[in-house]
């Protein structure tokens, strides 16, 4: 998509031209925002912290399934699944080959991306609501088998094991605080990957598939090979994000969640960010995040003015009606997303004060 | 496979089918009419049951307004199940024709989630097991049968009831879809909308219609299924069982839908037949493993249409 540029605002090289951060001041936006993000254990409540991170890789899943949702057009509801997947074998690669969490969290994803691919091969049949019943089954079988299969290793019926806190040299990892600036770090880093893939010859595939599958086809793009690759992607992303949860809950396993509501989750913070944007899963795992506390807080403070009969029910509906409405007004009113409001906030911006 | 236990197995697994296969029959009956996979039927389903529940006065501390036999507080959840389907499509589904299958299922699935808290907030979130039953839960008939364990087998008399139910409902709909003007008009429509149109059928509304009609069909359902285990926010989670139904019968097939029903209560109940715990403890997932065969094999199901895009 070529991006809508103001008049005199033109590239003078070719790196010009690559580059994601052109202007000055967003290079201040930017470094502000991750130094704010960084340094928040010294200025925020360790509430704030808990839920930056919280948000924080949620971004990633999230990020993983833009890939797949997003710019390749596949329903995908098994998300929660494969995090559950990346978790579980970062956890069990620190406990029995003894190699450091950083080392676990990529071959964590790897892990979830090739347990991906497995349920990605019905897309070789099968499209649109057809494949998004496969990866319901996928979101189905992987924690049943992590509380039925192996189980001394996955915990059987207990459905949860320990993960281990991250350290280098004698510096845990053991509280919120310290653990935000790993999740920050690799934050960035999927960041630069996932804004690269969309740019890339994978990427501009993805988006051919999602557009006109025939077309691409006929362009060129193996349909076959692309939606497997967007599925692996999609299972890596989720992989590393279920990883950095596994160790900053230093849990791991299905009573900790990974539900299907939670793949349902995190496919509404996609929507309601922007699809096949790279700055929707941001927006929208913000959004969703923030709004689901908010949620809580009002359902605790209603429980409060209530009688206790009542009490019950306000913790925990509000929750799910709120994301069912906004996720409603969005589809309904806003089906670009946050991101597409974002763009026009700023064309409306530049254009001030003449709004045309 | 224990052997014993398989002629029960199948019996139960043929009863409990015929619900499953009732189910879904309501999401084929949306997705016949306007295409929409309605990821909400089972949630649906669940509030059809808290509204029968609440109409037939069971609740404890005696807040119901009303206190009906259990014959009208069926109906009368059905005039509220109508009303829902029509209000849910008017204010979700319309706005959205047109629009590619990831937003229409995105749209069921936060529809799902807004029912669900509807419901724990105007019912509360334990689970009520006090659902009226026309039998007591307990009461079974034995039909001696040699090879069978204990030389019977024990048929739940609610079970039983709840499978003829289910298939009289069936079969309702289905004479309704031969039969009926508006039954017609609604098979007319998921043919081709235009040409639906052309001969005079208010297309929109026909839609309204199939979504309340859906509606109804959750409610009885939902009823059905709170007889057997009571009326809990966990009921909702039936649907998902009922899809791999709806795909192996065929997604655009009234009688594939009951046929699937019947094959996936089969496979739950043939697999907790088994002596092996490990496969016993798998029947909660037989249904999926099941899905993901017919998605490979045979992905337009027994009955459906080949209109499938292969790709």
């Amino acid at each position: 998509m070529a991006v809508m540029r103001p008049s005199g605002d033109f590239d003078r090289s070719y790196q010009q031209d690559l580059s994601f951060i052109r202007k000055p001041w967003q290079w201040v936006f930017l470094l502000g925002a991750i130094a704010a993000v960084a340094t928040s254990p010294y200025w925020a409540t360790p509430y704030i912290v808990i839920t930056i991170n919280r948000i924080g890789y949620t971004i990633i899943a999230v990020q993983g399934l833009n890939i797949l949702t997003g710019y390749t057009g596949q329903i995908s509801l098994g998300q929660a699944a494969f995090m559950l997947v990346g978790g579980y074998v970062s956890a069990l690669t620190v406990e029995y080959l003894g190699l450091s969490v950083f080392v676990a969290i990529p071959i964590a994803a790897l892990g979830a991306g090739l347990v991906g691919l497995i349920f990605g091969l019905p897309s070789l049949r099968v499209k649109g609501f057809y494949l998004a019943m496969a990866t319901l089954a996928a979101q189905f079988i992987i924690p049943w088998l992590t509380r039925h299969t192996f189980k001394e290793y996955l915990g059987g019926s207990d459905g949860i094991i320990s993960a281990a806190v991250p350290r280098i040299g004698s510096y845990e990892f053991n509280e919120p605080s310290r653990y935000l600036h790993i999740t920050l770090v690799v934050l960035i880093i999927t960041t630069i990957i996932a804004a690269n893939i969309s740019r890339s010859r994978a990427g501009r595939a993805f988006v051919a598939i999602r557009d006109n599958d025939l077309a691409a086809e006929v362009l060129g793009v193996n349909p076959f090979g692309y939606k497997l690759r967007a599925f692996f992607l999609a299972a890596v992303f989720a992989g590393v994000a279920g990883a950095l949860r596994a160790h900053s809950q230093r849990a791991i396993g299905t009573e900790l969640g990974y539900t299907l509501t939670e793949s349902i989750f995190f496919l509404g913070m996609l929507v309601i960010g922007g699809l096949g944007t790279n700055i929707g899963p941001f927006l929208g795992t913000t959004f969703v995040v923030l709004m689901q506390d908010l949620s809580n807080a009002v359902g605790s403070g209603l429980a409060g003015a209530l009688p206790a009969a009542m009490t019950d029910r306000m913790l925990t509906s509000f929750r799910p009606i709120l994301f069912g409405v906004v996720l409603a007004l969005f589809l309904i009113f806003e089906p670009r997303g946050l991101a597409h409001r974002w763009r026009l906030f700023k064309a409306a911006w530049r254009l001030r004060p003449f709004s045309h | 496979m224990n052997w014993e236990l398989v002629p029960q197995a199948i019996v139960t697994g043929i009863l409990k089918g015929g619900v499953i296969g009732l189910i879904a029959l309501g999401v084929v009956l949306i997705y016949k009419s306007s295409e929409v996979f309605n990821f909400a039927q089972g949630h649906l389903l669940m509030f059809g049951a808290y509204i029968t529940w609440w109409f037939a006065g069971a609740h404890e501390d005696g807040s119901e307004l009303f206190n009906l036999p259990l014959g009208l507080a069926v109906v009368a959840a059905f005039g509220v199940a109508i009303l829902i389907g029509f209000i849910i499509e008017r204010l979700t589904l319309r706005p959205m024709s047109g629009q590619p299958v990831l937003s229409i299922v995105l749209m069921t699935l936060g529809l799902a989630q807004l029912i669900e808290g509807l419901t724990s907030i105007m019912f509360g979130v334990q689970p009520r097991s006090n659902f009226p039953t026309p039998f007591p839960p307990t009461e079974t008939f034995k039909i001696p049968f040699e090879p069978a364990f204990n030389e019977t087998i024990y048929l739940k008399k609610t079970l039983v009831a709840v499978f003829i139910v289910a298939i009289i409902a069936t079969g309702l709909v289905i004479l309704y879809f031969r039969k009926s003007r508006a039954g017609l008009s609604m098979r007319a429509t998921a043919e081709d909308h235009e040409l639906a149109r052309s001969v005079g059928i208010n297309v929109p509304r026909i839609f309204g219609m199939s979504w309340a009609l859906a509606g109804v069909v959750a409610t009885a359902g939902g009823v059905l299924l709170a007889m057997l285990s009571g009326a809990s926010l966990t009921l909702s989670t039936v649907v998902l069982i009922t899809f791999p139904a709806i795909l192996l019968g065929g997604l655009d097939s009234l009688p594939g839908a009951i046929v699937g029903g019947i094959a996936v209560g089969l496979s739950q109940e043939l697999v907790s037949a088994s002596k092996l715990i490990e496969v016993r403890n798998a029947s909660a997932i037989a249904p999926y493993v099941l899905l993901l065969i017919v998605l490979l094999i045979r992905p337009e199901g027994l009955f459906g249409q080949k209109r499938i895009e292969r790709i």
